[in-house]
Parts: structure tokens; sequence; C-alpha cells
């Protein structure tokens, strides 16, 4: 993994740690911009974490460019030896996958879309060798996601899978991005899941939807009284499949400001994580479940 | 003293100089597309530069007076009036109560800039009155305005008068073919050298899909990726990447067909390649552009970004030295 830097403009450098993504590539952006954050370095505006890359924008007023680049570069030695080891919590998202509102709304785009023929839930089951959207299903809420960005739009959380690379699902983004999504559509692009936060543009496969707010600009909802955003980077989510009346249940808590996610903090280690995956993964659902 | 919105023209918002801090998790900046009209009509009626405003695009709101204020519309050509009576733009001009603001055709640029003197005094969210529609964040109830609206007004800053004016070659305005510098980067390497060459030789035209969030341009050619197999997780179309993250001013080009550069409410990331960044000092120009515009990107090293930036700080100093 060599990182390359390329210069966005005059205000922001670019950190591409990796051309492709695996959890190594993630901590090692992780620490890189949490190395940044605490060397306080003059000028900096922004730093933003995405999946196998970063972002840093800076005032160039106040640091060169060519000075900001080489104080990045001196900060990568150091942040390359940090364990992996993250103190995080993981989550239980319910899910309603199939549901009738992203039915809906790729019926709405099928035009836009690889295999006009069939839903996304379907054409995602075929390409990745399953034998219905039902096995499909299974394996998308078998085995924990890694939360490896926030972004695209206000709190959306970009996750990766914690399986075996031969088990990682891959399905190609809409051929033209969609001009609308249902809120809290659960997507799927390249090798990662999302949560749209809000409803707008889209160009991810679409499998289901949750009842779960994830994003409140009113901060009415209980647990986004804090910050209006739910998500961290290194949050691990557990996806639980749910029928209608499961639901239709959850948004009359949520209206009455009564449903709170499962949750529960852990501690997650890369190396002890790589050794026995899922030995790992079934130990931090019994941490979800208090087991 | 408030206003009253009686129309809201086409897309009228609550802006000041935006929300730095939290596009890490995909709240953008947002704030005046085009910072220097923004910043010259606060000058003009007296207020911070920072003070909220509102940006109208194409086609201005009309909006009543509950009390006398000081007003200065600056940006694009869209001449003002009160009650019917012309006033000047970018020239601060008094406003009786119970008097409307309204606006003419739009005569060139796109966005004007509403200042009223002592700002507009919606809550602060995040640190910024600026709305970002998409996130339902920040300006009046996070949305445009609409009809009916009413929006209170900071008391009267002290210093403001009638009839102060910026120079003409204070005004910046895109030109025709509109010209935008970009620095050539981020993910250069994935498209060939021809390719490369033809996108900064061809002429473009702004598209329909043009807004806050990005403007998308038309009518060259497809561009030609170097061949490679996709890297993990990154899809399977040769403009996709590893979703990653998206600076203010990177033009991507799905598909490899139609830029997008992206401003100031912009997406913080996604999964679509970049090959280089409009340079800062340019940026304001955008926001100006209409769509069907004839624009040229004129590729520029970093010094020559650097200069440039300079040259608008410059600019700057001296709209403040003439308005002090």
């Amino acid at each position: 993994m060599t990182t390359r830097y390329s210069f966005g403009g005059d205000e922001h450098i670019f950190a591409e740690v990796d051309e492709e993504m695996s959890l190594e590539a993630f901590f090692k952006s992780l620490s890189m911009t949490a190395a940044i954050r605490d060397s306080q370095i003059k000028g900096v505006a922004e730093i933003c974490l995405a999946n196998a890359s970063y972002q840093v924008k800076f005032d160039p007023d106040q640091i060169s460019p060519d000075d900001m680049l080489a104080e990045l570069k001196r900060l990568e030695t150091s942040a390359e030896k940090t364990d992996s080891v993250l103190k995080t919590r993981i989550i239980e998202v319910p899910v309603l996958y199939n549901d009738p509102w992203t039915n809906e709304t790729l019926m709405r785009f099928r035009e836009r879309h690889q295999d006009p023929n069939s839903t996304d839930l379907e054409y995602a089951a075929r390409i990745n060798g399953f034998g219905s959207a039902d096995e499909f299903v299974a394996a998308h809420s078998g085995a924990p996601w890694f939360v490896s960005m926030v972004g695209f739009v206000a709190g959306l959380p970009f996750m990766y899978q914690m399986v075996d690379r031969s088990r990682q699902i891959e399905v190609p983004k809409y051929l033209r991005p969609r001009t609308d999504t249902p809120k809290l559509t659960v997507g799927y692009g390249g090798c990662f899941s999302c949560i749209y936060s809000v409803r707008g543009a889209g160009g991810y496969q679409m499998f289901g939807i949750t009842p779960m707010p994830i994003y409140d600009p009113k901060q009415e909802v209980g647990y986004l009284r804090d910050f209006m955003v739910f998500f961290k980077p290194g949050d691990i989510v557990k996806f639980k499949p749910i029928d209608r009346s499961t639901y239709d249940q959850h948004i009359a808590d949520v209206e009455a400001n009564k449903f709170t996610p499962l949750n529960r903090d852990v501690t997650f280690s890369l190396d002890v994580f790589h050794k026995d995956i899922d030995g790992y993964n079934k130990k931090l659902e019994e941490a979800l479940n208090g087991n | 003293m408030a206003i009253k919105v009686i129309s809201p023209g086409l897309a009228t918002s609550v802006q000041d100089l935006g929300r730095p801090g939290y596009y890490n998790v995909g709240i953008p900046i947002s704030g005046g597309m085009d910072r220097f009209a923004l910043r010259a009509a606060n000058c003009l009626v007296g207020n911070d530069e920072g003070a909220a405003v509102l940006e109208s695009v194409f086609m201005g709101p009309e909006i009543e007076f509950t009390g006398d204020a000081l007003v200065a519309v600056t940006g694009a050509d869209l001449p003002p009036k009160v009650d019917g009576e012309p006033r000047e733009s970018w020239t601060s001009f008094n406003v009786k109560a119970g008097q409307r603001l309204t606006f003419d055709y739009l005569r060139g640029g796109a966005r004007v800039y509403i200042a009223i003197s002592g700002g507009i005094d919606t809550p602060v969210a995040l640190g910024s009155r600026s709305t970002y529609a998409l996130g339902a964040l920040g300006g009046h109830q996070g949305r445009n305005l609409e009809a009916g609206d009413e929006l209170p007004i900071g008391a009267e800053a002290p210093g403001g008068a009638e009839g102060r004016s910026v120079p003409a070659k204070l005004r910046r305005m895109p030109g025709m073919p509109a010209e935008l510098r970009v620095l050539p980067g981020l993910y250069w390497h994935r498209i060939t050298e021809r390719a490369g060459s033809r996108f900064f030789e061809e002429t473009w035209e702004v598209a329909n899909e043009a807004d806050r969030i990005g403007y998308r341009f038309k009518g060259g050619t497809p561009l030609e990726f170097v061949e490679r197999d996709q890297p993990f997780g990154a899809g399977s179309d040769p403009s996709n990447i590893v979703d990653a993250c998206y600076p203010y001013g990177s033009i991507q080009i799905p598909g490899g067909t139609e830029p997008i550069v992206l401003h100031r409410d912009a997406v913080s990331g996604g999964g679509y390649f970049m090959l280089g960044t409009v340079i800062s000092a340019d940026m304001d120009l955008i926001g100006q552009l209409q769509p069907h515009t004839p624009t040229r990107f004129v590729s520029v090293d970093m010094a020559a970004a650097l200069a440039a930036r300079r040259d608008r700080r410059a600019m700057l100093e001296n709209l403040r030295e003439m308005l002090q």
C-alpha cells in the first residue's frame, strides 16, 4: 500500500491510501486522519475520511500546498505503525428487504438499469451467484458490516462487509444515477452497502428500507439529541431482516420517540479478526445480544 | 423588522459564508455560490461581510418590508425595482415600510444577492445561517423560501448609507465563452493523454442540471479511459472508483460523458473518478453561469492557481477600502 497524493485545486490534498478496498486501507486512512487532527497543523480546515482514502481541506494563505503535502508525508510514517484496534460500538439496524417503496422507485427508473427485466435485488442475487433473492438477503444480513465512511449527503454511512474476500458481494452502480431514492433506503454499489439518510439522487442498487432514523437536523429523535448524525466511521452494523408488521411497529415507535437502536460498546482488533473472521463475528453478535 | 415573501421566484434561499467543519459527515459548507458578490452586498449596507443575505437564481423574489431598510443587490444583472421604480444594482438604496422589492428580467449572470442592513436573522445551525436544502438544515426551516414566509431582520448596522456603489471593474462576471481554470489531478491518470488534452481543447456547454450541488456540462467528446482491471470494490464501469472524498470544485465524469463540477452544497464523496479541480479563484464564476453558456476549461498549474487566488484577495481588499 503506497499512498498516492494529489492536489484538489489550491485548497485540498487528496490521499488515496489504496486503489482497492480493504479494512487495512481503511485503518491506515483512519490513523492518518487521527494523526493529522492531533498534530494541529496550521491552516487545516477540514479532514474527511473515506473508505480507502482521505482528504484535507486547507487554507493556502496560511500554509503553502507543498508544505502541507510535506506535513502529511511526514505523518504517514508514524501512522503506519499504529495498532489497528478500535473502541467502537455494534448496532442492530432493522431492515424490511424487498419493500414496496424502493420497489416502486426502482420500477420508475428501470431504463437506467443494467437489467430492466428484474428488480435490483434479483439482479444482485443473480450476478453474485445466489439461487434466490432470499439467499442473497441471508448473506447480506448474515455477517456484520464496518462503517468505513460517512458522507455523500448528511450522515450517510458507507459500509463494508466483514467477511472473506471470496464472500464479498459486488454490484455495479446504476448506469445513470436516479434522481430519486426513498429516505432510509438500504443501497449497494461496488462492495459497499449504504443507508440513504435523506431523499434524493442515488446510483446504488436498492434492496430495502430501515425504519430507523439516522439523520435528524431538528434533533428531536431521542438518540440524535447530542448530534444530528448517527453514524461514525468505525461503527459496526448488523442488519436484521424484519417483516412488514414489525416495520410498522418500529415506525409507530419512532413517531412516539420510543425507538432506540440496539447497540453495545465493543473493542475491535483487526489482527484478531483476521485470525478467525466468522468466530470473531459470532462474538460481536453475542455482545450485541447481551449473551 | 421583517421581510415578507410575496413570491419566492425560482429558488431563493438564505445564505452566508457557510458552515465549515462538517464535510466529514457529509454536510457541505453551503453559503453563497458567488461569495464575492455576497460580501459586496453586505459591505454596501454596512453589514459584516459574512452576514446572511438572500440568494436568488435566474428570477428575483417579490419581498415586502415591514420597516424602513437599507438594501443592496449584487451579482447577476437582474435589475431591482422598489414599488415598480428601477434601482441600480451594486448600489445601496433605501426601502420604506410597506414597499415591495421586485426584479426585472435577467440580463446576465445567474444569481443575485440581496443584502439588508442588519442581516437576515434566522436561527444559526452548526455555526451558520446558510440553507442546506438537501439536508433540511439552516436558513428558513431548512428549505428554499415560499410565498407567505416571514423572515426577521437584525438591528440595522451602523455606518450604512444610501448611494454607495461598487465600481464596474470590481463586478466580476464570467466571460463568453466562460473560462474556468482547472488544476488537473485526482484521478487524471485514469484517462488517456488524448482524452485529457481534448477535455481542455473542446468547448463545453452548461447543461440544465446545474444547481448548488453541482454544475453539469455537455457537448464534449466522451472520455477514453486507460484500460485496467477495476480494483476490488470500485464497480465495473471504468469511471468507477472505490468511493472517495470529493473536493469542492472537483470535476467528476460519470460514465466518461458529462463532467459535473461540485459546488457549495456538494456531495462529500462518491464512486466516480475526478480529473481535476476548478481553482478557488474561479468558484464564484460558476454560480453565475446560465444553462447553455459555452464554457472552456483552462489547464493551470499550482503557481497559477495561487497567483489567481492572490488577485482575488487583492480585489476583495480593494472593495473593502472603497466601501470603508
